[in-house]
């Protein structure tokens, strides 16, 4: 198990892996806002933990289609699949979106920080923010592997990945974003919506694998 | 060990691709499957693999460690199952740790294949026959007694049928079980064959 992350790191990072398109994607996200809002300091700061939250889940969903469709492409996910008894699929689908979530997410969260200043936004917001993308994050994740397991037939999923795993992702996002609001606005609480982001990641962490374990048992032809 | 298909049935895409097949296989035993284009070769060893599931019938494993079916087949498809980014002396490392080692190493395994100093190599960089050879390496370093084998020689020069033969016999000398998806002769002495006809 420890062999197939070690793999999919190295080859999100080799050449044509694209690991950092995500981040480069939500770097341009990011720095288009404060052109198009305008120059209004404040505002910035209001809705630049939203923002980032937006746009750290836009460059999620950006990577997902190739999370399971390049083993298909070159056979790989036959021979993944021989593995027998379908509670070891599901934890190589918990390994591949553990993998996944390393080399494509985490990079989201340590730019996180810096696109804050882009965003006016002051060294707590930063943090929260930070913060709630690194608990909330793999949560995405999880979600987005369903889809990707369900198109991976498809050979432009990608859309059709985005419009399934959408819906699942808008809690994570409301919860992510209140619980940034909460540390940095006094009235709102910061640990009722922390514990519900946390509580969604573990929920989906359970979920995500083997929903998508299913799903690539009966996409397989 | 013995292997036993009873009454196979499968379709694809809606239609039924072939029905009613059955054979039965015991240790140290080939079996070649032939047939005109579109008669469900692959699909029956997919089918056996459990990649697909049977309409009718059933696979069985009789002996053997007791372990499901499909965790004791290897599965050499019409792709290699390779990562061109990744050097071939990785790619094999891999599979040799995700599914279980065998008495050679890596090294070993491609020296076997007649591809004795090609390990740091990426798998991008090589013809169409060297990337054959390095995925029927795959089954070397990782002992599964089931090889199931869809043209495992297409791309292979006279030179490498010919250790492909050697292998495969020593796999079955080994009590090892093949059943081989091919038009091109393997060179297997005594091997069943089970021609299949278009329905």
């Amino acid at each position: 198990m420890t062999a197939l992350i070690l793999r999919d790191l190295k080859l999100a990072w080799r050449a044509g892996g694209g690991a950092l398109t995500g981040v480069i994607f939500f770097l341009a996200v990011i720095a288009v806002v404060p052109f198009g809002v305008g120059p209004d300091l404040k505002l910035l700061a209001h809705i630049g933990p939203a923002i980032i939250w937006i746009g750290a889940l836009l460059a999620t969903l950006l990577g997902l289609d190739r999370l399971f469709q390049v083993d298909r492409e070159d056979g790989s996910l036959d021979v993944i699949l021989l593995r027998g008894d379908f509670l070891s699929l599901v934890g190589t689908c918990f390994i591949k979106c553990l993998a996944h979530w390393t080399a494509t997410c985490l990079p989201l969260v340590v730019t996180a920080p810096s696109l804050g200043l882009f965003m006016n936004m002051d060294a707590d917001a930063i943090v929260a923010v930070t913060l709630t993308l690194l608990v909330g994050t793999p949560a995405l994740a999880f979600i987005g592997a369903v889809g990707a397991a369900l198109a991976v037939s498809l050979p432009r999923g990608g859309l059709l990945i985005s419009v399934l795993v959408l819906p699942l992702a808008i809690p994570v996002l409301i919860f992510g974003v209140s619980a940034t609001l909460g540390a940095i606005e006094d009235p709102a609480p910061f640990t009722a919506p922390f514990l519900i982001l946390a509580a969604l990641t573990l929920f989906f962490a359970v979920l995500g694998p083997i929903a998508s374990a299913a799903a690539l048992r009966i996409s397989t032809d | 060990m013995r292997l036993i298909a009873e009454k196979l049935g499968a379709s694809r895409g809606g239609g039924l691709v072939f029905t009613g097949l059955s054979f039965a296989m015991n240790a140290s035993e080939a079996l070649v499957v032939s047939g005109p284009n579109g008669v469900g070769k692959s699909t029956l060893l997919r089918v056996l693999a459990g990649l697909l599931s049977s309409t009718e019938g059933a696979v069985r494993l009789e002996g053997g460690s007791g372990e499901a079916l499909s965790a004791q087949c290897h599965y050499l498809g019409v792709q290699n199952a390779m990562k061109p980014v990744l050097s071939v002396s990785e790619n094999l490392l891999f599979w040799q740790t995700f599914t279980g080692s065998s008495k050679l190493t890596v090294d070993e395994a491609l020296a076997a294949v007649g591809l004795p100093s090609i390990g740091s190599t990426p798998f991008a960089y090589l013809s169409t026959g060297q990337k054959r050879r390095v995925a029927i390496a795959r089954l070397l370093v990782s002992y599964r007694p089931i090889w199931l084998l869809d043209e495992p020689t297409s791309g292979l020069d006279t030179r490498a049928e010919a250790i492909f033969s050697g292998l495969l016999h020593g796999h079955l000398a080994k009590g090892g079980i093949a059943i081989a998806a091919t038009h091109l002769p393997l060179g297997l002495v005594g091997a069943k064959e089970l021609r299949m006809h278009a329905l």
